[in-house]
Protein backbone atom coordinates (compact mmCIF):
# COMPACT_ATOMS: atom_id res chain seq x y z
CA UNK A 1 0.00 0.00 0.00
CA UNK A 2 1.33 3.41 -0.93
CA UNK A 3 2.05 5.54 2.11
CA UNK A 4 3.50 8.60 0.47
CA UNK A 5 3.19 9.63 -3.10
CA UNK A 6 5.00 12.65 -4.50
CA UNK A 7 3.62 13.54 -7.89
CA UNK A 8 5.38 16.00 -10.20
CA UNK A 9 6.29 18.34 -7.36
CA UNK A 10 8.14 21.59 -8.05
CA UNK A 11 9.21 24.18 -5.54
CA UNK A 12 11.27 27.33 -5.84
CA UNK A 13 11.09 31.05 -5.68
CA UNK A 14 11.77 31.64 -9.34
CA UNK A 15 11.54 29.40 -12.38
CA UNK A 16 15.27 29.79 -13.02
CA UNK A 17 16.23 28.77 -9.51
CA UNK A 18 14.08 25.75 -8.84
CA UNK A 19 14.87 23.98 -5.59
CA UNK A 20 12.79 20.99 -6.67
CA UNK A 21 11.93 20.37 -10.29
CA UNK A 22 9.24 17.91 -11.30
CA UNK A 23 10.01 15.41 -8.55
CA UNK A 24 7.97 12.19 -8.37
CA UNK A 25 8.39 9.15 -6.20
CA UNK A 26 6.31 6.85 -4.08
CA UNK A 27 6.95 5.07 -0.84
CA UNK A 28 5.22 1.89 0.26
CA UNK A 29 4.00 1.38 3.78
CA UNK A 30 6.70 -0.36 5.84
CA UNK A 31 9.43 0.49 3.37
CA UNK A 32 12.82 2.00 4.12
CA UNK A 33 13.85 4.54 1.51
CA UNK A 34 17.12 6.42 1.29
CA UNK A 35 17.05 9.84 -0.31
CA UNK A 36 20.58 10.61 -1.44
CA UNK A 37 22.00 13.81 -2.82
CA UNK A 38 24.65 16.37 -2.05
CA UNK A 39 24.13 19.67 -0.26
CA UNK A 40 21.86 21.96 -2.22
CA UNK A 41 20.24 19.15 -4.18
CA UNK A 42 16.86 19.88 -2.58
CA UNK A 43 16.71 17.06 -0.02
CA UNK A 44 15.85 19.21 2.94
CA UNK A 45 13.27 21.18 0.97
CA UNK A 46 11.62 17.93 -0.08
CA UNK A 47 11.47 16.91 3.58
CA UNK A 48 9.86 20.23 4.52
CA UNK A 49 7.22 19.63 1.87
CA UNK A 50 6.68 16.07 3.08
CA UNK A 51 6.18 17.39 6.61
CA UNK A 52 3.65 19.95 5.46
CA UNK A 53 5.85 22.84 6.60
CA UNK A 54 5.59 24.35 3.14
CA UNK A 55 3.42 23.79 0.09
CA UNK A 56 4.73 22.81 -3.33
CA UNK A 57 4.37 25.41 -6.08
CA UNK A 58 3.00 22.71 -8.33
CA UNK A 59 2.30 19.02 -8.08
CA UNK A 60 0.73 17.09 -5.24
CA UNK A 61 1.84 15.09 -2.25
CA UNK A 62 -0.51 12.51 -0.81
CA UNK A 63 -0.21 10.69 2.47
CA UNK A 64 -2.20 7.51 2.84
CA UNK A 65 -4.25 8.49 -0.19
CA UNK A 66 -5.21 11.94 1.12
CA UNK A 67 -3.76 15.16 -0.19
CA UNK A 68 -1.27 16.74 2.20
CA UNK A 69 -2.55 20.27 2.72
CA UNK A 70 -0.95 22.39 5.46
CA UNK A 71 -4.06 24.61 5.52
CA UNK A 72 -6.32 21.73 6.50
CA UNK A 73 -5.88 21.82 10.29
CA UNK A 74 -7.90 18.70 11.05
CA UNK A 75 -5.98 16.65 8.53
CA UNK A 76 -2.65 18.04 9.69
CA UNK A 77 -3.38 17.05 13.28
CA UNK A 78 -3.94 13.46 12.18
CA UNK A 79 -0.92 13.65 9.90
CA UNK A 80 1.44 15.04 12.57
CA UNK A 81 0.68 12.00 14.66
CA UNK A 82 1.73 9.73 11.83
CA UNK A 83 4.86 11.45 10.52
CA UNK A 84 7.75 12.67 12.63
CA UNK A 85 11.28 13.85 11.95
CA UNK A 86 14.79 13.49 13.37
CA UNK A 87 17.23 16.27 12.52
CA UNK A 88 20.90 16.34 11.70
CA UNK A 89 22.17 18.53 14.52
CA UNK A 90 21.48 16.93 17.91
CA UNK A 91 22.47 20.20 19.58
CA UNK A 92 19.95 22.50 17.96
CA UNK A 93 17.12 19.99 17.82
CA UNK A 94 16.54 19.84 21.58
CA UNK A 95 15.36 22.92 23.48
CA UNK A 96 18.20 23.57 25.99
CA UNK A 97 15.81 24.94 28.59
CA UNK A 98 13.46 21.99 28.74
CA UNK A 99 13.82 18.74 30.59
CA UNK A 100 14.02 15.59 28.50
CA UNK A 101 10.60 14.53 29.77
CA UNK A 102 9.00 17.74 28.42
CA UNK A 103 10.88 17.49 25.14
CA UNK A 104 9.74 13.94 24.47
CA UNK A 105 6.20 14.56 25.70
CA UNK A 106 5.67 17.61 23.48
CA UNK A 107 4.00 15.69 20.61
CA UNK A 108 1.78 13.91 23.15
CA UNK A 109 0.69 17.20 24.68
CA UNK A 110 0.33 19.18 21.46
CA UNK A 111 -1.49 16.44 19.59
CA UNK A 112 -3.62 15.74 22.67
CA UNK A 113 -2.86 12.07 22.63
CA UNK A 114 -4.64 10.33 25.50
CA UNK A 115 -2.85 8.02 27.90
CA UNK A 116 -0.24 8.07 30.63
CA UNK A 117 2.31 10.44 29.12
CA UNK A 118 4.91 9.69 31.75
CA UNK A 119 4.77 6.00 30.93
CA UNK A 120 4.83 6.68 27.19
CA UNK A 121 7.95 8.83 27.62
CA UNK A 122 9.60 6.07 29.64
CA UNK A 123 8.71 3.53 26.94
CA UNK A 124 10.12 5.78 24.21
CA UNK A 125 13.33 6.25 26.19
CA UNK A 126 13.73 2.53 26.65
CA UNK A 127 13.13 1.82 22.96
CA UNK A 128 16.02 4.14 22.08
CA UNK A 129 18.23 2.53 24.70
CA UNK A 130 18.22 5.23 27.36
CA UNK A 131 17.47 4.86 31.06
CA UNK A 132 14.17 6.16 32.37
CA UNK A 133 16.01 8.55 34.71
CA UNK A 134 17.16 10.53 31.68
CA UNK A 135 13.69 12.11 31.70
CA UNK A 136 14.56 14.39 34.61
CA UNK A 137 17.70 15.83 33.06
CA UNK A 138 18.51 18.59 30.57
CA UNK A 139 19.95 18.21 27.05
CA UNK A 140 23.39 19.62 27.95
CA UNK A 141 23.94 16.68 30.27
CA UNK A 142 24.02 14.30 27.29
CA UNK A 143 26.50 13.52 24.51
CA UNK A 144 25.73 14.03 20.84
CA UNK A 145 24.77 10.39 20.32
CA UNK A 146 22.55 10.36 23.40
CA UNK A 147 20.89 13.57 22.26
CA UNK A 148 20.16 11.97 18.93
CA UNK A 149 18.55 9.08 20.77
CA UNK A 150 16.42 11.59 22.68
CA UNK A 151 15.41 13.25 19.40
CA UNK A 152 14.45 9.82 18.05
CA UNK A 153 12.47 9.11 21.23
CA UNK A 154 10.51 12.34 20.67
CA UNK A 155 9.88 11.33 17.06
CA UNK A 156 8.53 7.88 17.93
CA UNK A 157 6.67 8.61 21.17
CA UNK A 158 3.35 9.26 19.42
CA UNK A 159 3.69 6.02 17.47
CA UNK A 160 4.14 7.43 13.95
CA UNK A 161 3.88 5.31 10.84
CA UNK A 162 6.52 7.32 9.04
CA UNK A 163 9.84 8.45 10.42
CA UNK A 164 11.82 11.01 8.45
CA UNK A 165 15.50 11.37 9.22
CA UNK A 166 17.33 14.40 7.89
CA UNK A 167 21.05 13.54 7.86
CA UNK A 168 20.36 12.09 11.28
CA UNK A 169 23.77 10.48 11.70
CA UNK A 170 25.98 12.90 9.75
CA UNK A 171 27.04 14.91 12.78
CA UNK A 172 28.01 11.87 14.84
CA UNK A 173 31.36 10.15 15.21
CA UNK A 174 31.80 6.76 13.59
CA UNK A 175 31.03 4.41 16.46
CA UNK A 176 28.05 6.49 17.56
CA UNK A 177 26.90 6.65 13.97
CA UNK A 178 26.87 2.86 13.70
CA UNK A 179 24.83 2.54 16.90
CA UNK A 180 22.27 5.10 15.78
CA UNK A 181 22.01 3.42 12.36
CA UNK A 182 21.37 0.13 14.16
CA UNK A 183 18.70 1.81 16.25
CA UNK A 184 17.03 3.28 13.16
CA UNK A 185 17.24 -0.11 11.42
CA UNK A 186 15.44 -1.74 14.34
CA UNK A 187 12.79 0.99 14.26
CA UNK A 188 12.50 0.45 10.52
CA UNK A 189 10.87 -2.90 11.22
CA UNK A 190 8.07 -1.10 13.08
CA UNK A 191 7.52 1.91 10.83
CA UNK A 192 8.31 3.31 7.42
CA UNK A 193 11.60 5.15 7.29
CA UNK A 194 12.65 7.88 4.88
CA UNK A 195 16.31 8.44 5.45
CA UNK A 196 17.84 11.53 3.88
CA UNK A 197 21.60 11.49 3.59
CA UNK A 198 24.60 12.32 1.47
CA UNK A 199 26.28 9.23 2.88
CA UNK A 200 25.57 6.42 0.45
CA UNK A 201 27.25 3.87 2.73
CA UNK A 202 24.77 4.47 5.52
CA UNK A 203 21.87 4.38 3.07
CA UNK A 204 23.14 1.07 1.69
CA UNK A 205 23.18 -0.37 5.19
CA UNK A 206 19.77 0.91 6.15
CA UNK A 207 17.49 1.26 3.17
CA UNK A 208 15.82 -1.22 0.90
CA UNK A 209 15.13 1.38 -1.75
CA UNK A 210 17.10 4.41 -2.85
CA UNK A 211 16.18 7.68 -4.54
CA UNK A 212 18.98 9.79 -5.94
CA UNK A 213 18.50 13.53 -6.19
CA UNK A 214 20.82 15.75 -8.17
CA UNK A 215 20.33 19.46 -8.64
CA UNK A 216 16.59 19.56 -7.92
CA UNK A 217 15.73 16.46 -9.93
CA UNK A 218 15.46 12.76 -9.25
CA UNK A 219 18.01 11.11 -11.50
CA UNK A 220 17.70 7.51 -10.44
CA UNK A 221 15.69 5.37 -8.07
CA UNK A 222 15.08 1.72 -7.36
CA UNK A 223 16.13 -1.20 -5.24
CA UNK A 224 19.22 -0.16 -3.28
CA UNK A 225 21.23 -3.28 -4.04
CA UNK A 226 20.38 -3.05 -7.73
CA UNK A 227 21.12 0.64 -8.10
CA UNK A 228 24.42 0.32 -6.29
CA UNK A 229 25.40 -2.76 -8.28
CA UNK A 230 24.48 -1.29 -11.67
CA UNK A 231 24.23 2.49 -11.45
CA UNK A 232 22.72 3.88 -14.64
CA UNK A 233 23.02 7.64 -14.26
CA UNK A 234 26.48 9.24 -14.47
CA UNK A 235 25.86 11.11 -11.21
CA UNK A 236 25.12 7.88 -9.36
CA UNK A 237 28.26 6.38 -10.83
CA UNK A 238 30.33 9.34 -9.65
CA UNK A 239 28.69 9.17 -6.23
CA UNK A 240 29.57 5.49 -5.91
CA UNK A 241 33.11 6.02 -7.12
CA UNK A 242 33.65 8.55 -4.36
CA UNK A 243 32.58 6.20 -1.56
CA UNK A 244 35.45 4.94 0.57
CA UNK A 245 35.80 1.21 -0.17
CA UNK A 246 35.82 0.08 3.42
CA UNK A 247 32.41 1.45 4.40
CA UNK A 248 30.77 0.08 1.27
CA UNK A 249 32.12 -3.41 1.87
CA UNK A 250 31.07 -3.29 5.52
CA UNK A 251 27.55 -2.23 4.86
CA UNK A 252 26.56 -4.20 1.80
CA UNK A 253 25.21 -7.24 3.59
CA UNK B 1 42.18 18.37 32.53
CA UNK B 2 42.63 20.18 35.82
CA UNK B 3 43.28 23.46 33.99
CA UNK B 4 40.07 23.14 32.08
CA UNK B 5 38.14 22.31 35.18
CA UNK B 6 39.70 25.08 37.27
CA UNK B 7 39.06 28.06 35.04
CA UNK B 8 35.26 28.10 35.06
CA UNK B 9 35.31 27.71 38.84
CA UNK B 10 37.65 30.63 39.28
CA UNK B 11 35.51 32.74 37.01
CA UNK B 12 32.43 31.78 38.90
CA UNK B 13 34.06 33.15 42.07
CA UNK B 14 34.41 36.60 40.51
CA UNK B 15 30.90 36.38 39.13
CA UNK B 16 29.53 35.80 42.59
CA UNK B 17 31.36 38.83 43.98
CA UNK B 18 29.82 41.18 41.41
CA UNK B 19 26.45 39.58 41.78
CA UNK B 20 26.67 39.68 45.57
CA UNK B 21 27.57 43.39 45.61
CA UNK B 22 24.67 44.08 43.24
CA UNK B 23 22.24 42.04 45.28
CA UNK B 24 23.36 43.73 48.49
CA UNK B 25 23.02 47.28 47.16
CA UNK B 26 19.68 46.65 45.49
CA UNK B 27 18.54 44.59 48.48
CA UNK B 28 19.36 47.48 50.82
CA UNK B 29 17.15 49.82 48.80
CA UNK B 30 14.38 47.24 48.65
CA UNK B 31 14.58 46.73 52.41
CA UNK B 32 14.44 50.50 53.03
CA UNK B 33 11.62 50.89 50.51
CA UNK B 34 9.57 48.18 52.22
CA UNK B 35 10.36 49.62 55.64
CA UNK B 36 8.84 52.98 54.65
CA UNK B 37 5.50 51.26 54.24
CA UNK B 38 5.38 50.46 57.96
CA UNK B 39 7.78 52.83 59.67
CA UNK B 40 9.40 56.22 59.12
CA UNK B 41 11.66 58.16 61.50
CA UNK B 42 9.54 61.30 61.10
CA UNK B 43 6.38 62.43 59.43
CA UNK B 44 7.76 63.26 55.94
CA UNK B 45 6.14 66.69 55.68
CA UNK B 46 6.37 67.69 59.31
CA UNK B 47 8.74 70.51 60.25
CA UNK B 48 10.71 68.55 62.76
CA UNK B 49 13.84 70.61 63.12
CA UNK B 50 15.53 73.88 62.30
CA UNK B 51 16.11 74.86 58.71
CA UNK B 52 19.09 73.37 56.90
CA UNK B 53 20.48 71.65 59.95
CA UNK B 54 23.58 69.54 59.52
CA UNK B 55 23.84 65.86 60.37
CA UNK B 56 22.98 65.02 63.96
CA UNK B 57 21.74 62.07 65.97
CA UNK B 58 18.19 63.35 65.61
CA UNK B 59 18.51 64.04 61.88
CA UNK B 60 21.10 61.67 60.35
CA UNK B 61 21.57 63.69 57.18
CA UNK B 62 20.14 66.97 58.44
CA UNK B 63 17.03 68.85 57.39
CA UNK B 64 15.93 70.72 54.30
CA UNK B 65 15.20 74.45 54.05
CA UNK B 66 11.73 73.94 55.52
CA UNK B 67 13.09 71.93 58.43
CA UNK B 68 11.87 68.52 57.24
CA UNK B 69 13.98 65.45 57.98
CA UNK B 70 16.09 64.54 54.93
CA UNK B 71 16.68 60.93 55.92
CA UNK B 72 12.93 60.32 55.93
CA UNK B 73 12.74 61.75 52.43
CA UNK B 74 15.69 59.66 51.29
CA UNK B 75 13.95 56.51 52.52
CA UNK B 76 10.75 57.41 50.70
CA UNK B 77 12.91 58.21 47.67
CA UNK B 78 14.09 54.57 47.65
CA UNK B 79 10.50 53.39 47.47
CA UNK B 80 9.62 55.85 44.72
CA UNK B 81 12.71 54.95 42.69
CA UNK B 82 12.03 51.22 42.98
CA UNK B 83 8.35 51.69 42.15
CA UNK B 84 9.19 53.73 39.07
CA UNK B 85 11.95 51.32 38.02
CA UNK B 86 9.76 48.24 38.42
CA UNK B 87 6.72 49.87 36.84
CA UNK B 88 8.64 51.28 33.90
CA UNK B 89 10.44 48.00 33.22
CA UNK B 90 7.16 46.06 33.51
CA UNK B 91 5.48 48.36 30.98
CA UNK B 92 8.55 48.55 28.75
CA UNK B 93 8.94 44.76 28.84
CA UNK B 94 5.28 44.07 28.08
CA UNK B 95 5.14 46.45 25.11
CA UNK B 96 8.69 45.72 23.96
CA UNK B 97 8.52 41.93 24.10
CA UNK B 98 5.13 41.90 22.34
CA UNK B 99 6.34 44.11 19.51
CA UNK B 100 9.64 42.24 19.28
CA UNK B 101 7.94 38.84 19.00
CA UNK B 102 5.47 40.25 16.47
CA UNK B 103 8.36 41.60 14.37
CA UNK B 104 10.21 38.29 14.54
CA UNK B 105 7.16 36.55 13.08
CA UNK B 106 6.09 39.29 10.72
CA UNK B 107 6.38 39.19 6.97
CA UNK B 108 9.51 40.77 5.63
CA UNK B 109 7.76 44.01 4.78
CA UNK B 110 6.22 44.50 8.23
CA UNK B 111 9.42 43.39 9.94
CA UNK B 112 11.47 45.98 8.04
CA UNK B 113 8.94 48.67 8.86
CA UNK B 114 8.93 47.78 12.55
CA UNK B 115 12.71 47.54 12.69
CA UNK B 116 13.09 50.98 11.08
CA UNK B 117 10.52 52.51 13.44
CA UNK B 118 12.32 51.04 16.44
CA UNK B 119 15.67 52.36 15.23
CA UNK B 120 14.20 55.85 14.89
CA UNK B 121 12.68 55.65 18.38
CA UNK B 122 15.96 54.41 19.85
CA UNK B 123 17.77 57.35 18.23
CA UNK B 124 15.83 59.71 20.53
CA UNK B 125 17.16 59.88 24.10
CA UNK B 126 14.97 57.98 26.58
CA UNK B 127 14.51 61.11 28.67
CA UNK B 128 13.29 63.15 25.72
CA UNK B 129 10.62 60.60 24.84
CA UNK B 130 9.60 60.34 28.49
CA UNK B 131 9.32 64.16 28.73
CA UNK B 132 7.18 64.16 25.62
CA UNK B 133 4.82 61.55 27.05
CA UNK B 134 4.56 63.37 30.40
CA UNK B 135 3.93 66.65 28.61
CA UNK B 136 1.18 64.99 26.60
CA UNK B 137 -0.61 63.80 29.75
CA UNK B 138 -2.49 66.50 31.69
CA UNK B 139 -0.80 66.39 35.07
CA UNK B 140 2.59 65.23 36.20
CA UNK B 141 2.17 62.29 38.55
CA UNK B 142 4.01 59.19 39.59
CA UNK B 143 1.82 57.15 37.24
CA UNK B 144 2.47 59.34 34.22
CA UNK B 145 6.22 59.19 34.89
CA UNK B 146 6.09 55.39 35.04
CA UNK B 147 4.08 55.10 31.83
CA UNK B 148 6.30 57.64 30.09
CA UNK B 149 9.49 55.82 31.02
CA UNK B 150 7.96 52.44 30.17
CA UNK B 151 7.08 53.60 26.68
CA UNK B 152 10.50 55.18 26.26
CA UNK B 153 12.24 51.94 27.25
CA UNK B 154 10.04 49.66 25.18
CA UNK B 155 11.80 50.37 21.86
CA UNK B 156 15.12 49.00 23.10
CA UNK B 157 13.43 45.93 24.57
CA UNK B 158 11.53 45.39 21.31
CA UNK B 159 14.66 45.54 19.20
CA UNK B 160 16.51 43.11 21.45
CA UNK B 161 13.55 40.73 21.62
CA UNK B 162 13.21 40.74 17.85
CA UNK B 163 16.85 39.77 17.31
CA UNK B 164 16.88 37.13 20.05
CA UNK B 165 13.58 35.60 18.92
CA UNK B 166 14.74 35.41 15.32
CA UNK B 167 17.83 33.54 16.44
CA UNK B 168 15.69 31.01 18.31
CA UNK B 169 13.13 30.61 15.53
CA UNK B 170 15.66 29.11 13.12
CA UNK B 171 16.56 26.34 15.56
CA UNK B 172 15.62 22.76 14.73
CA UNK B 173 13.73 22.40 17.99
CA UNK B 174 11.26 24.99 16.71
CA UNK B 175 10.68 22.92 13.56
CA UNK B 176 10.38 19.85 15.76
CA UNK B 177 7.75 21.66 17.84
CA UNK B 178 5.84 22.52 14.66
CA UNK B 179 5.94 18.94 13.40
CA UNK B 180 4.84 17.90 16.89
CA UNK B 181 1.69 19.91 16.30
CA UNK B 182 2.41 22.85 18.62
CA UNK B 183 0.73 26.10 17.63
CA UNK B 184 2.77 29.29 17.21
CA UNK B 185 1.49 30.90 20.45
CA UNK B 186 2.45 27.73 22.29
CA UNK B 187 5.88 27.69 20.65
CA UNK B 188 6.44 31.29 21.76
CA UNK B 189 5.38 30.47 25.30
CA UNK B 190 7.31 27.25 25.83
CA UNK B 191 10.30 27.59 23.52
CA UNK B 192 10.97 31.19 22.46
CA UNK B 193 10.40 33.13 25.69
CA UNK B 194 12.28 30.73 28.01
CA UNK B 195 15.25 30.75 25.64
CA UNK B 196 15.48 34.51 25.27
CA UNK B 197 14.64 35.20 28.91
CA UNK B 198 18.21 35.01 30.34
CA UNK B 199 19.49 37.71 27.97
CA UNK B 200 16.31 39.75 28.31
CA UNK B 201 16.46 39.68 32.09
CA UNK B 202 19.96 41.16 32.06
CA UNK B 203 18.65 43.89 29.78
CA UNK B 204 15.68 44.49 32.07
CA UNK B 205 18.07 45.02 34.97
CA UNK B 206 20.01 47.60 32.93
CA UNK B 207 16.75 49.27 31.88
CA UNK B 208 15.74 49.41 35.52
CA UNK B 209 18.89 51.40 36.26
CA UNK B 210 18.16 53.72 33.35
CA UNK B 211 14.59 54.21 34.52
CA UNK B 212 15.71 55.13 38.04
CA UNK B 213 18.08 57.79 36.72
CA UNK B 214 15.55 59.02 34.17
CA UNK B 215 12.89 59.33 36.90
CA UNK B 216 15.30 61.44 38.96
CA UNK B 217 15.86 63.60 35.89
CA UNK B 218 12.13 63.97 35.31
CA UNK B 219 11.57 64.91 38.95
CA UNK B 220 14.47 67.32 38.82
CA UNK B 221 12.75 69.03 35.90
CA UNK B 222 9.45 69.06 37.78
CA UNK B 223 7.90 66.39 35.53
CA UNK B 224 8.00 63.58 38.05
CA UNK B 225 5.99 62.76 41.13
CA UNK B 226 4.42 65.92 42.62
CA UNK B 227 5.55 67.21 46.06
CA UNK B 228 3.97 64.96 48.69
CA UNK B 229 6.14 62.17 47.23
CA UNK B 230 9.79 62.62 47.97
CA UNK B 231 11.90 61.81 44.96
CA UNK B 232 15.68 61.98 44.85
CA UNK B 233 15.52 64.09 41.72
CA UNK B 234 13.28 66.65 43.38
CA UNK B 235 15.45 66.61 46.52
CA UNK B 236 18.44 67.42 44.34
CA UNK B 237 16.54 70.21 42.67
CA UNK B 238 15.42 71.68 46.00
CA UNK B 239 18.92 71.46 47.45
CA UNK B 240 20.41 73.20 44.44
CA UNK B 241 20.01 76.71 45.85
CA UNK B 242 21.61 75.83 49.16
CA UNK B 243 24.30 73.48 47.92
CA UNK B 244 27.12 75.66 49.38
CA UNK B 245 25.53 76.28 52.77
CA UNK B 246 24.09 72.76 53.26
CA UNK B 247 25.88 70.41 50.84
CA UNK B 248 24.47 67.31 52.53
CA UNK B 249 21.05 68.06 51.06
CA UNK B 250 22.46 67.47 47.58
CA UNK B 251 25.11 64.87 48.41
CA UNK B 252 22.76 62.47 50.21
CA UNK B 253 20.17 61.98 47.42
CA UNK B 254 23.06 61.90 44.94
CA UNK B 255 24.67 59.01 46.79
CA UNK B 256 21.33 57.23 47.14
CA UNK B 257 20.69 57.53 43.40
CA UNK B 258 24.18 56.44 42.40
CA UNK B 259 24.20 53.49 44.82
CA UNK B 260 20.97 52.11 43.41
CA UNK B 261 22.10 52.66 39.82
CA UNK B 262 25.46 50.99 40.48
CA UNK B 263 23.77 48.18 42.39
CA UNK B 264 21.42 47.45 39.52
CA UNK B 265 24.28 47.52 37.02
CA UNK B 266 26.40 45.19 39.14
CA UNK B 267 23.42 42.89 39.39
CA UNK B 268 22.97 42.92 35.62
CA UNK B 269 26.67 42.34 35.06
CA UNK B 270 26.74 39.49 37.56
CA UNK B 271 23.71 37.90 35.94
CA UNK B 272 25.25 38.18 32.51
CA UNK B 273 28.52 36.60 33.63
CA UNK B 274 26.58 33.81 35.25
CA UNK B 275 24.61 33.15 32.08
CA UNK B 276 27.80 33.22 30.00
CA UNK B 277 29.42 30.74 32.40
CA UNK B 278 26.39 28.46 32.16
CA UNK B 279 26.55 28.66 28.38
CA UNK B 280 30.24 27.79 28.31
CA UNK B 281 29.65 24.81 30.56
CA UNK B 282 26.80 23.49 28.45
Amino acid sequence: MTLISVDRVSFGYTAERRILDDVSFAMESGDTVGLVGESGSGKTTLLRLLLGLARPDSGTITFDGASLDPRNAAFMRQFRRQAQIVFQDPYSSLDPRQKISSIIAEPLRSLRIPGDHRQMVADALSSVGLDADAAGRYPHQFSGGQRQRIAIARAIVAGPRLLLADEAVSALDLTTKIRIVELLASLGTRMSLLFVSHDIGVVAALCRRIVILERSRIVESGDTAEVLARPQHPYTQRLLASVPRLSLKDTRS
Amino acid sequence: MSDVAASPNRRRGIVSLTLMAGIMLVGLHIAIGLLTLVWLPYEPNAFTGGRLEGASLAHWVGTDRLGRDLFTQLMIGSRIALTVGLGAVAIGATIGVSIGILAAFASRWLDDALAATLDILIAFPTLLIAMLVVAASDTASLGSAIVALGIALSAIVARLTRILAKRVLVMDYITAARTSGSSWPKIVAIHVLPNIWPTLSVNFALQFGLAVIAEASLSYLGLGAPPPNASWGRMLQEAQGTVYTAPLGAIAPGIALVSLAIGVNLLADGLRARIDAARTLS
